[in-house]
């Protein structure tokens, strides 16, 4: 055994604990997952069955871990996972999965599918299996910040240029301030007005918050490559900015892997609890409604729809705060089939934006998503995640769809009444 | 051996034997599985996992919006032959004597009419799920032999049973005893294969729920 696959072995042995036994004994390979899949649905190859994708972890489990497979081992009734099996699955596991969350919901006996897949992929970058832009990405954010080689020069200047446009200061390295706000590196580079937009909607809820020059990003590569190492890192970089700030609480982007990533792994990747709220943008903006902290005046009347980001959503529950958001700026808004819990993926998710020899793939997996939209005909597209906003845009260029696809926190500071309640 | 001493094995060793076996492999799975226990989770929770653990362990019961029109066959099937599964082993007069012969434990039975339908209906299901297994690339390449091998296992005390109950070809002595075999098939066979899931069931969708129901996001 090669030391690569003995430590990718190691690190999946580290990852089945008690649900993933239940949900591999629970599996009679109904193949109902792969119907929620878009990889399926979209190509007709029965090899993305989500549970199929998982054969290494399966394998594993069954041979080591249970009482009737260790005894079948030990008499060669079954075959140890090489090397050549996790080169074989690499492609499956990197770029036929999102990590949308569709099949766990779908799955009959209750198949956290996706749960899966994500500890899967800690043994196959244990192992050197994972793609060359997500490995590259993960240097580039543990030797800098950003997965994307944004740097804090960049970063401020992006911030003054937005502060300036906006008329509101914007202090990095605020100590005392109330949030501190984390930052993708797509909305760097493709959207940067969203910074102002932030400054409006802090400004107007009366909060303060600050960006740290040492902890501006939100993108945890680690959690989409699967090393909780990286992840980890990249997690305490964030938590020891807030303690060195003296923030009340950090803010997670318009991001979904962020989301889930600080949010709720951050905690189980550094080891203990976090004593400052962590919370995404939607769900803060939304708290601000209810408090009548955010005032709007006029609609957009154009009819948009809103684009749900899994990690958001189905795996995130904050779709209603999406929607109530909505209803402050749009006029004329219109559900597209399957939105809330069953949306469809952008196709970008899980990695698969960083994953540059799968962007064919990416592209036809758009499909469900495109006749989402041709059904209901928008002339808008609201999202909260600037990962699916930079992919949809991607994609809607790809298939001549003239459609423009928005930011709701930017959607919500343009219609802000900007003096604090 | 006569067909008498053959049911006399199949009500008394036999049965203890096969009764142990499925005991001691299910205890084995169940404690083997929840032996391997979960990292307690620091998060700081929005919603409740166990209260959804629960809900789930009921809600997947329906099917998921949107999939029924895309695989209506297994659907359709695989909901008509757990609920006909369910009425003949836990509905059928006589099954509801042997158990509480064993148990103590009494409950209302259906008539033996609605029975013998509900088997008819079973094994129907159970033949068109094996075609649609068939036809389909995706269930074609997950399948194993352990599949088939659960699908007989299942098939042959229902078959059994049915010609038992219309005294169809051997003798009433005879069909009792391969009856009884064919259940003790599936109980020495249940731990070893997918039927297992008719006890897992329940812990994969409290563990889906339980782990979705602390973000308050859905399962």
């Amino acid at each position: 055994m090669t030391l690569s696959l003995g430590n990718g072995l190691a690190a999946l042995r580290e990852q089945i604990d008690a649900p993933v036994a239940a949900f591999f004994s629970s599996c009679v390979h109904c193949g109902l997952c792969a119907e929620a899949c878009l990889f399926y649905t979209e190509t007709g190859d029965p090899h993305y069955a989500p549970i199929r994708k998982l054969e290494p972890l399966r394998r594993l489990w069954s041979r080591e871990f249970t009482l009737f497979g260790r005894i079948g081992a030990a008499l060669g009734l079954s075959r140890p996972l090489t090397e050549a099996d996790l080169a074989e699955w690499e492609v499956l596991v990197y770029d036929s999965c999102t990590l949308c969350g569709r099949c766990s919901l779908a799955c009959p006996v209750g198949n956290d599918l996706t749960a899966m897949i994500r500890k899967l992929r800690e043994g196959m970058t244990a192992a050197g299996y994972a793609p060359e832009g997500l490995k590259k990405a993960a240097v580039r954010a543990l030797t800098g910040i950003s997965p994307v080689g944004v740097g804090e020069h960049s970063v401020r200047k992006l911030v003054e240029a937005q502060a300036a446009a906006c008329g509101i200061p914007i202090e990095m390295d605020k100590e005392g301030a109330d949030w501190l706000v984390t930052i993708s590196s797509i909305e760097f580079i493709a959207f940067p007005e969203v910074l102002g937009a932030l400054a409006k909607l802090f400004k107007a809820a009366g909060a303060t918050w600050t960006i740290a020059s040492d902890a501006y990003e939100a993108t945890n590569i680690g959690v989409q490559i699967g090393s909780r190492d990286v992840a980890g890192t990249l997690v305490q970089r964030i938590v020891d900015a807030a303690h060195r700030l003296k923030v009340k609480g950090v803010v997670t982007p318009e991001c979904g892997h962020a989301y889930q990533a600080l949010r709720w792994e951050g905690p189980n990747l550094i080891g203990a609890a976090y004593d400052v709220e962590v919370i995404h943008i939607i769900d803060l903006l939304d708290r601000w409604r209810a408090a009548g902290k955010l005032k709007t005046s006029g609609k957009d009347t154009s009819r948009l729809t809103y684009h749900d980001p899994c990690q958001i959503s189905r795996r995130g529950g904050l779709e209603p705060q999406a929607r109530r958001l909505m209803a402050m700026v749009a006029a004329d808004f219109v559900e597209t089939a399957d939105a809330g819990p069953w949306n469809w993926c952008c196709g970008g998710g899980g990695g698969l934006s960083a994953n540059h020899r799968a962007k064919d793939l990416r592209l036809t997996v758009f499909g469900p998503k495109k006749r989402q939209l041709e059904a209901v005909k928008p002339e808008g597209l609201v999202t909260a995640c600037s990962n699916c906003r930079n992919i949809l845009e991607e994609a809607l260029q790809h298939y001549d769809m003239d459609l423009p696809v928005l930011g709701l926190v930017e959607m919500l500071a343009e219609y802000l009444d900007e003096e604090p309640s | 051996m006569s067909s008498t001493a053959l049911l006399l094995w199949a009500k008394g060793p036999g049965f203890a034997f096969a009764a142990a076996v499925f005991l001691f492999g299910v205890t084995l799975r169940v404690v083997e599985m929840l032996w391997l226990r979960r990292r307690p989770d620091r998060s700081v929770a929005r919603g409740s996992g166990a209260l959804q653990g629960l809900r789930t362990v009921v809600s997947r019961f329906l099917p998921a919006p949107g999939l029924v029109a895309r695989s209506p066959v297994v659907h359709v099937g695989g909901m008509v032959f757990h609920l006909g599964l369910f009425a003949v082993v836990f509905l059928y007069g006589p099954h509801i004597a042997a158990i509480r012969g064993m148990t103590g434990l009494d409950w209302p039975g259906l008539p033996t009419g609605a029975i013998d339908g509900a088997t008819v209906l079973t094994i129907a299901a159970m033949i068109v799920l094996l075609i649609a297994r068939s036809k389909d690339p995706v269930r074609r390449l997950l399948t194993t032999g352990a599949d088939h091998l659960a699908w007989t296992a299942t098939l042959l005390p229902l078959l059994t049973g049915f010609l038992l109950v219309n005294r169809v070809a051997l003798p009433f002595e005879t069909l009792l005893a391969v009856h009884l075999l064919s259940v003790e098939l599936l109980l020495v066979l249940f731990p070893f294969t997918t039927l297992m899931h008719a006890v897992t069931f329940a812990f994969a969708r409290y563990y889906a729920g339980a782990i979705a129901g602390r973000k308050g996001a859905h399962s």
